[in-house]
């Protein structure tokens, strides 16, 4: 049992050692995911030699049975690269909030929630003002 | 000061290994009988039976399904994208083996710490990993060439970032109350009291989070089968389409864990200390019956409905929530 130790040199290696396990998931999680995407290509049934009307029909994208329009280029609404950037926005805010949340209870001081509390009320006008602007009405 | 790792222990390198395949192996004995369980329930939700033919009470049931999944024969529409096109289900299964690694399932007992990893970064983690999926689905839903895959995709790419702000706030509170992101530094500042009674507004976002993080009813947008055939996941067929599936049983888990973890108390329970990984698993899969639950209950919503709901609601609640915990913390 090698526990952490600051005072010698190994500083960083048992630190480090502790994310180990994560590459055993990484290599299992890869591995599985490459078989199930794999398999039916190894075990499932190959192609028909000869082309098929049906074997042509298996190429073309899903329709509910009616002619299928080619896709030319891949238009979506504005609205989803709105959410995208507000999604930005908000979410560097919770990754800012997490350090301070973590030392809140241990600094036991005023001052530190001051400083919270004026940067979630700085986030919360941008809020107010995103929502007034209607931004967040979903169009 | 704080030192920068209270909880650091590093094990043998093969006990690290073996632990890690455990939990993966238990993990994946538990997701086809979830698959079984959650048919079934849902059949008696519904006054019907739900799977009884295959094996006794139905319970071989997810072996016929993968043997069905298996003979399909592999193919993918001319205008997709290959490499992509298989990207797409590699990586969701890889975010969510990854993401089983920070469940705690107990404490170090013996020199073995029972949780793959405890790291000081701990919950965002989570957050960070859990991300992957995102590109998972987009990649896929985009890549496949079909208009319904398209909007499928960017649906549940806006659904999915729109509610992990809540989530990351709903957490907030808690790491706040316990001081730190470690889960198990966090199932130990529970000693007293759990998380669940002081937090209940950051636990009721966070599950409402989840539920929409998992794709489940009633947020199930990505695939609403009414109006977009099945979402991002329309052309995937055979294993594909499978690992889609085993992956939002597996996330329905790990949400499941992280709630059970920082709001009930985690593997805290009655009896020896080796039935910790038990209490756990009970805890994880109560809060799944919750999970199958609302499924069976709730019908789906309104886009914008759901939208509105995340930005106007749960956002505004959870920034709340932290203020409130904030000032309690410090003033108390």
């Amino acid at each position: 049992m090698s526990v952490y130790n600051s005072v010698d040199g190994h500083l960083f290696l048992p630190v480090l050692k502790t994310y180990l396990p994560i590459l055993v998931f990484a290599f299992l999680g890869l591995t599985v995911g490459g078989i199930f995407a794999m398999l039916n290509h190894l075990l499932g049934p190959k192609k028909p030699a000869r082309e098929t009307a049906a074997s042509r029909r298996q190429g073309e994208p899903y329709e509910s049975g009616i002619p299928v329009e080619p896709t030319k280029g891949l238009r979506f609404g504005v609205t989803f690269y709105l959410i995208a950037m507000l999604f930005i926005l908000f979410d560097i805010e919770v990754i800012f909030l997490y350090p301070i949340g973590v030392i809140l209870k241990d600094a036991d001081s005023v001052f530190v929630l001051g400083e919270m509390i004026t940067f979630v009320v700085l986030l919360l006008v941008a809020f107010v003002y995103v929502w007034r602007k209607g931004a967040l009405d979903w169009r | 000061m704080l030192s920068i790792a209270d909880t650091q222990l590093a094990e043998a390198t093969w006990i690290m290994v073996v632990k890690s395949i455990v939990i993966f192996a238990v993990i994946f004995g538990v997701l086809p009988l979830l698959t079984v369980l959650e048919r079934k329930l849902i059949g008696r939700f519904q006054h019907r039976y739900g799977p009884n033919r295959v094996g006794p009470y139905g319970l071989l049931q997810p072996l016929a399904d993968v043997g069905k999944l298996v003979s399909k024969e592999s193919f993918r529409p001319e205008n997709a994208t290959k490499t992509l096109f298989i990207l797409g289900p590699l990586l969701p299964v890889l975010a969510g083996v990854l993401s089983l690694a920070i469940i705690p399932w107990g404490d170090v007992q013996d020199g073995v710490g029972l949780y793959g990893i405890d790291v000081p970064i701990g919950i965002l983690y989570f957050f960070a990993v859990g991300s992957i999926a995102f590109y998972g689905l987009l990649l896929g839903g985009w890549s496949s060439g079909s208009k319904y895959s398209l909007l499928g995709a960017m649906r549940s790419a806006a659904q999915l970032i729109s509610y992990e702000v809540s989530m990351g706030l709903a957490l907030l509170g808690v790491v706040m109350m316990s001081g730190s992101l470690s889960l198990v530094s966090i199932v130990h500042s529970q000693g007293e009291i759990w998380f669940i009674l002081p937090q209940f507004v950051g636990f009721l976002i966070f599950m409402l989070a989840g539920f929409a993080e998992t794709n489940r009813t009633p947020f199930d947008m990505p695939e609403a089968d009414a109006e977009l055939v099945q979402g991002f996941m329309t052309e995937y067929g055979g294993m594909r389409f499978g690992s889609f599936l085993l992956v939002e049983y597996m996330e329905i888990l790990v949400v499941s864990g992280i709630a059970a973890a920082m709001f009930l108390g985690g593997w805290m329970g009655p009896g020896p200390s080796f039935l910790d990984p038990i209490w756990m698993l009970a805890k994880m899969l109560g809060l799944v019956l919750l999970f199958i639950w609302v499924r069976a209950t709730l019908p789906r919503l309104r886009y914008d409905q759901l939208m509105s709901l995340g930005w106007k609601v749960l956002l505004p609640l959870a920034t709340l929530n932290v203020l409130v915990t904030a000032i309690l913390v410090v003033v108390t």
